[in-house]
């Protein structure tokens, strides 16, 4: 029987506010452990919530760029729960009526697009971190973490298969940080998944009973744990089994899911309205401002970028993953006044490949736009090859200067003038009567031979176009 | 809505308060008392109502984004039962 594997994901965004979802204290990552968690946080007995204006705006700011409906009136409420890391005994969440509702994002799975519907997105807050090392056989608790601001993104289980879910999941993480509302850190949890899989016997259009994976921190991670998890109940199936619907745990030194057999009865959760904390209630004016300040969102860039610069989808795709990239993209070829393929080259070519080599953002880049702009230039007006252009990018990755400094320090200039090349080509054809004898025969691969020796003998500085143009001439006798 | 001893003794789990074969019988008592008032009051017609969160006509107020708490670990630690490297310690737990 064939298959049909179906995802859905929550996805939970930290947001990049400064102080936390219901207190001031600081949400700065890396500090001494609880040296960030204040009364309100460790749930002293009678403190109260104060809600962060900041949270609120960006989970707008988020519904809007989803074109989703941002509730006039949503509610807090309580998910109750016993764990170390949470010590109120309850999690403040949204219920029944969460801040967004709907919406939907464009994927990109090869060429192809998918619109995923969105279900919802609700404010809530994060919890401590429990630290399992040994403690004379105990278990600390670090409550810097607690109260931090999510926003907790969930889609309709519309993604078929681990590759259009890690998709999703990577166009989220470009929107949240185009938006500025999260830094999309996934080592340090800023931005974690977890996965809804269930499969179907393929052509039905029942939804087959899922599990859900938690502890997903990397795409990588997701896309294994999907496979993984599809495959296990797959198996079940086809032996006769059925799938009881539970929460795994995803481990990714084994490369398997397990069930979490302890949190059975905790799912009951108990919602019920926080009587901390009054309606929240968001104005026309407020979403309006907020709508004011929306930047081009990924999708309209790519279109954009595909429509003004004439570039593919794919290569549209690539330099408008994150804002970053799009922007120093766009920087190059303002400044280089044109030529937006041969910049997109290099800013996905050779930049790319030495970030992604030495481990950088392009933020970090040590060869800025303007520089890079400099370099491309005098590929431009013919100053010096492609294939020189990367000897001189090296140079200047490496700090030795200005691409015409190092050009002119390392005469690299290119050689165009065409009595020089003649003379070249001449020598060239001279020295080798029996390779010109084989070509004029009709063995036209040796045509390359040629080039080769004229290259050499001019360190690769001779203009490939003259020299093509030249030796045909020449050779044709 | 009736009420079963097993009920009380799963939200008493739930809740995790102890609670022996005489108090569950008791609470089964109280509790079904407190729903079948509930059950009276879901009796009126509601409908097209907007359910009240408050007695007044408020809603939530919103803080700015600043942060203005200090560090105060050390004091809130010194009455906690066990303390390690900033950390509270509990009893394990262990997925």
């Amino acid at each position: 029987m064939q298959w049909e594997v179906v995802v859905g994901l929550e996805v939970h965004a930290q947001l990049s506010t400064r102080s936390k979802m219901f207190s001031a204290a600081s949400t700065a990552y890396g500090a001494a452990p609880n040296t960030q968690a204040c009364a309100v946080d460790i749930a002293l007995p009678g403190v109260l919530p104060v809600a962060n204006r900041g949270a609120v705006e960006r989970a707008i700011k988020f519904g809007l760029a989803v074109g989703g409906a941002i509730n006039r009136r949503s509610v807090f409420a309580r998910k109750n729960y016993f764990y170390p890391d949470l010590p109120k005994g309850y999690q403040i969440s949204q219920y029944e009526i969460p801040v967004v509702s709907r919406g939907s994002v464009v994927i990109q799975v090869g060429e192809r697009e998918k619109t995923i519907r969105l279900t919802r997105a609700h404010l809530e807050e994060d919890a401590g971190k429990s630290l399992h090392e040994d403690f004379h056989g105990m278990t600390g608790i670090d409550l810097n973490r607690a109260g931090t601001p999510l926003l907790e993104i969930v889609s309709e289980p519309e993604m078929r298969g681990s590759a259009e879910a890690v998709a999703y999941a990577k166009a989220l993480h470009s929107l949240v940080r185009y938006l500025d509302i999260c830094d999309g850190n996934m080592q340090e949890g800023s931005f974690r998944c977890d996965a809804n899989v269930s499969v179907r016997p393929l052509g039905s259009d029942q939804l087959g009973t899922r599990c859900e994976i938690k502890n997903l921190n990397s795409f990588r991670f997701l896309e294994r744990a999907i496979e993984f998890e599809a495959a296990r109940q797959i198996a079940v199936l086809e032996d006769g089994g059925v799938i009881r619907q539970e929460t795994r745990l995803y481990d990714s030194d084994k490369d398997e899911t397990r069930s979490m057999r302890s949190k059975e009865e905790a799912h009951d959760y108990r919602y019920f309205p926080d009587p901390d904390l009054l309606p929240l209630q968001i104005s026309d004016a407020w979403v309006a401002e907020v709508y004011a300040t929306l930047p081009e969102l990924p999708q309209a860039k790519r279109e954009r970028f595909v429509a003004e610069f004439g570039l593919s989808a794919y290569d549209a795709g690539v330099l408008t993953a994150s804002r970053e990239m799009a922007d120093y993209f766009e920087a190059v070829v303002k400044a280089l006044g044109g030529e937006p393929k041969l910049c997109a080259n290099w800013v996905m070519g050779d930049l790319s490949g030495i970030l992604n080599k030495e481990g950088l953002a392009i933020g970090e880049s040590r060869i800025g736009s303007a520089r890079l702009a400099g370099l491309l230039r005098r590929i431009v007006d013919g100053t010096i090859s492609g294939k020189i252009a990367k000897e001189v990018f090296e140079a200047m990755w490496g700090g030795v200067g200005e691409a015409d400094a190092i050009i002119d320090a390392k005469g690299l200039r290119q050689i165009s003038d065409a009595s020089e090349i003649e003379n070249i080509l001449d020598q060239i054809i001279a020295a080798n009567p029996s390779q010109v004898a084989e070509y004029r025969a009709g063995k036209d691969k040796l045509f390359g031979f040629f080039v080769g020796q004229a290259m050499k003998a001019t360190k690769g500085k001779a203009n490939p176009a003259q020299v093509n143009e030249i030796l045909k001439r020449k050779l044709a006798g | 809505m009736s009420l079963t001893l097993e009920d009380v003794r799963r939200i008493a789990h739930l809740a995790r308060i102890a609670v022996d074969e005489n108090e569950a019988a008791d609470y089964l008592r109280q509790l079904s008392g407190i729903f079948s008032l509930i059950e009276e009051m879901q009796s009126v017609d509601t409908t097209g109502i907007e359910p009240m969160s408050h007695a007044q006509d408020v809603w939530l107020r919103l803080r700015e984004d600043e942060v203005t708490e200090p560090d105060r670990h050390e004091s809130f630690q010194s009455v906690a039962p066990q303390v390690e490297a900033g950390l509270y310690l509990v009893p394990k737990v262990m997925e």
